[in-house]
């Protein structure tokens, strides 16, 4: 399985890291939503991470963004959040996010999630 | 360091340095009167980001602080809060304590006694009762959680039960919009139990009638074994708004209901494996699009709603390397430098001409051992701005202590220095602020009495000046009084009373150990530190300092430093045929003694008349114990060196050889400490020279110049 996960934050991008690559997952990171987006021009994960809150382009913005492009309008994506707020949880969904992981992140459940939306 | 969780822990503290950082960055632009919505996101993003890692390592009184803060920056970010000058205070000072709760989660020490407190402050800010329940609440409701079902345990009894279970579930077309799939929420169901899966395919319409995004499909299945009815929601959690879902236990219920459901079809084909589902949302193929929405995706692939105002600075990318390394490949290019040196001796010696193909190529590769060494200097170099943060800091909590209204400006911030000589800066630079503020600045009537601002402001500079780095301290203060701090010298019997002293002279008074101007010893200077302990920290980074001041209009201290700790520039002498390196920034000049520039002082011991002054000799090589006093010292070469007490003394060696730079190699891990050497460094030829700590020399010196009266050598 190949994964492409957003966040601004380093030390979650490497738990990320070692997470998915210890679970047998190939990872492509980025650090914030622009970037995340130019990493998925050159590859087609079979799964989203993405965080809410980052620079440049928020998680929000980055989701619906690959929504909009016709080969990601059904890529399952993952919103990683330090909230459980119901409206947070409402607005990623609205903006097209698949499932949501609250941080920190539990990792067996990441994984589980993960293979939950994308199999 | 080989867990990895560890690592990423460590890794962890130094992201927060680089958070805390940019956090006290756009406090700063706040402060400075920006308001839109980047900078506040900025500062929000910061404690955001800190709460999110020290939740990932348990890090629960840090996640806390960092919540709270948090709670009331998305208040501003909201607009809901308006960012008064009051709030503004409060928000440097919860910074600065989240700094300290960093540290001390870093560092296992207990959290900073003045958390509550600040936070209770900064939440009535909010017009939240102080202490009251609601953060407590919020604080809860962060509390990692895992998916939300998990806690949400209603049936326990029921779902124990061994009985299968049934579970109706009709996806809305959302469900496939959302990108999910019922496939691979069938297969988590299958590892669950055994599972007995019907679909219902009776809404599917013949194809020339169907709509490839409609969501047609209706399942019934039916898990056996014990299952835990909360497992059975976990995996339908991302979709239990998106779809219909019922579960049932129908040996325990009442017997499903079927009439809701169109009759359920059970297709034998389909039963054994779930079925993969025609999932429009998927289809390979592109599906037949309403014109026009390709040319819509096509401008806009990296157009994405972005926040008009971009971070002022775009990071810079950077490799995070261990210091062991760079320290290695620092020593490795010394030994390069040095091996030149000993190549190009060698051939100069060869007796070649110099324009010939060996000594231009030699040329060339000097140079490029200096690029390269240049280079490898700047990676450990860093930027003076952490330091300077944290000045700004001292300068808030100094000020605030005693009612004085300071500004701190900053300037050339992103001048780089060496990271060991950053780390021993940061205690001088302390107290040479705080005197700033304590000593420098008036109190702010007086200010206004004297026509200026009630605030008054502290600069700190830092540039690179002639292969240093010079690093000012100034403030718009009084400028120091000379009359009172030559009268304080007096009466300390520093200075004789009816000695004239130029202003710089008692300027530099300051720095002589024992000095304070403080009438009132505050709770910030004063505490036993003077400047004189600045100026010997500073020395020994090989720095100077010096002062220069003007009544009414303020003190600049300026510090000047080399740029790294790895090289240093040495002036090569001998005496009784050994090679020593004396440090150039201790050496104030040097001269010929004549013989009546030498005088006896005491049965053992010479001084030299130096313009009037006398200064102690002392014969390197006997201190040394290279050699006994010699019997006259006419016509000998002194080197004059200054202690940071201004004391001076000559030391005579036999011949200068040159000024070079030379690498500097530690003897300490093999000798341990010896009083009156530095370092050693390998010169040109390969001969090993001691480079000599002039003022620890100094120290224990036996100051003999003269022979024993009584010859214990005979």
């Amino acid at each position: 399985m190949k994964v492409l996960a957003v966040d601004d934050s380093r030390t979650i991008r490497d738990m990320l890291r070692l997470t998915l690559s210890g679970a047998g997952i190939e990872i492509y990171l980025a650090e914030d939503g622009q970037h995340g987006l130019e990493v998925l021009e050159g590859i087609a994960p079979d799964a989203i991470i993405s965080d809410i809150n980052m620079p440049r382009l928020d998680g929000f913005g980055f989701i619906s963004a690959v929504r909009e492009q016709d080969r990601h309008r059904a890529t399952p994506i993952l919103v990683l959040t330090t909230e459980s707020a119901p409206e947070l949880k409402a607005r990623a969904r609205a903006a097209g996010a698949t499932g949501w992981i609250v941080k920190p992140f539990d990792p067996d459940k990441l994984v589980r999630a993960l293979n939950m939306v994308a199999g | 360091m080989s867990d990895p969780m560890a690592e990423i822990k460590a890794s962890f503290f130094v992201e927060c340095e680089e958070l805390l950082e940019s956090l006290q960055d756009a406090l700063n632009l706040m402060d400075e009167g920006a308001h839109d919505d980047e900078t506040i996101n900025i500062v929000f993003r910061a404690v955001h980001s800190i709460k999110g890692g020290a939740g990932a390592f348990g890090l629960d009184a840090l996640v806390a602080f960092a919540h709270r803060f948090e709670t009331v920056m998305d208040e501003v970010r909201s607009g809901r809060l308006a960012v008064t000058p009051e709030a503004q205070r409060q928000f440097f000072h919860t910074a600065d304590l989240l700094a300290d709760e960093v540290h001390a989660a870093r560092d296992g020490l207990p959290e900073p006694e003045a958390a509550e407190e600040c936070l209770t402050e900064l939440e009535t800010l909010l017009g939240v009762p102080p202490g009251g329940g609601a953060e407590e609440e919020e604080v809860d409701d962060f509390v990692p959680m895992g998916l939300s079902f998990d806690l949400d345990l209603p049936d326990v009894d029921a779902a124990e039960t061994n009985g299968p279970i049934e579970i109706r579930f009709s996806p809305h077309a959302s469900l496939y919009a959302a990108g999910n799939d019922p496939y691979h929420l069938l297969g988590a169901l299958t590892e669950l139990g055994a599972l007995d899966v019907s679909v219902d395919l009776s809404a599917i319409p013949t194809l020339d009638a169907l709509d490839a995004e409609a969501a047609l499909l209706h399942w019934t299945l039916r898990l056996e074994g014990e299952t835990d009815e909360a497992e059975i929601r976990e995996i339908f959690e991302f979709v239990e708004d998106l779809c219909t879902l019922e579960i049932a236990h129908p040996d325990v219920m009442d017997p499903p209901d079927l009439g809701e459901l169109p009759a359920v079809e059970s297709d034998p084909l389909l039963a054994p494996t779930p079925p993969p589902p025609p999932e429009p949302a998927r289809t390979e193929a592109p599906p037949p699009e309403p014109a026009g929405s390709e040319t819509k995706e096509k401008s806009t692939p990296a157009a994405p709603a972005a926040p008009a105002a971009a971070p002022a600075a775009e990071p810079v990318a950077t490799v995070r390397v261990d210091l062991e390394r760079i320290d290695r490949l620092v020593n490795l290019v010394g030994e390069l430098v040095i091996n030149q040196a000993m190549l190009s001796q060698s051939v100069s010696e060869a007796g070649l001409p110099p324009n010939s193909p060996v000594m231009t190529g030699l040329e060339a590769f000097m140079m490029l051992t200096r690029d390269i060494q240049d280079s490898v200097m700047m990676i450990r170099a860093q930027p003076v701005k952490p330091l300077f943060q944290r000045m700004a800091r001292i300068v808030r909590e100094a000020s605030s202590a005693i009612g004085k209204d300071v500004k701190l400006r900053c300037e050339g911030e992103a001048t780089e220095v060496d990271k060991t000589v950053i780390e021993r800066l940061a205690d001088p630079l302390t107290h040479m602020i705080r005197n700033a503020v304590d000593h420098g600045l008036e109190m702010p009537d007086a200010r206004t009495a004297a026509g200026k601002p009630a605030a008054g402001v502290i600069t700190l500079s830092a540039q690179h000046r002639s292969g240093r780095v010079v690093i000012e301290v100034s403030d718009d203060g009084g400028g120091i009084n000379r009359e009172k701090v030559l009268a304080r010298a007096v009466e300390r019997g520093l200075v004789p009373a009816e000695a004239t002293l130029s202003d710089s002279e008692i300027d530099n008074l300051l720095f002589l150990p024992g000095f304070s101007t403080a009438d009132q010893v505050s709770a910030l200077s004063g505490r036993g530190v003077g400047m004189d302990v600045v100026r010997s920290a500073i020395q020994s980074l090989g720095g100077r300092i010096s002062i220069s001041s003007e009544i009414g209009v303020g003190t600049c201290f300026s510090v000047s430093l080399p740029l790294t700790l790895a090289v240093l520039d040495g002036m090569v002498v001998k005496v009784a045929d050994e090679t020593l390196v004396v440090p150039l920034s201790s050496i104030q000049e040097t001269a010929t003694l004549a013989a009546d520039d030498i005088r006896p002082l005491g049965p053992e011991t010479h001084v030299i008349q130096l313009r009037g002054a006398f200064v102690p000799l002392y014969d390197l090589g006997s201190e040394l114990g290279y050699r006994s006093p010699q019997p006259s010292y006419e016509g000998g070469i002194v080197l004059l060196t200054a202690q940071e007490t201004g004391e001076r003394s000559a030391l005579l060696v036999d011949s200068i050889i040159e000024q070079r730079q030379v690498v500097i190699k530690g003897l300490q891990r093999s000798y341990a400490q010896i009083p009156g050497v530095a370092a050693a460094t390998i010169l040109g030829d390969g001969q090993i020279a001691l480079i000599l700590d002039p003022a620890d020399l100094v120290q224990t010196a036996t100051g003999r110049t003269r022979p024993p009266q009584i010859s214990l050598a005979g």
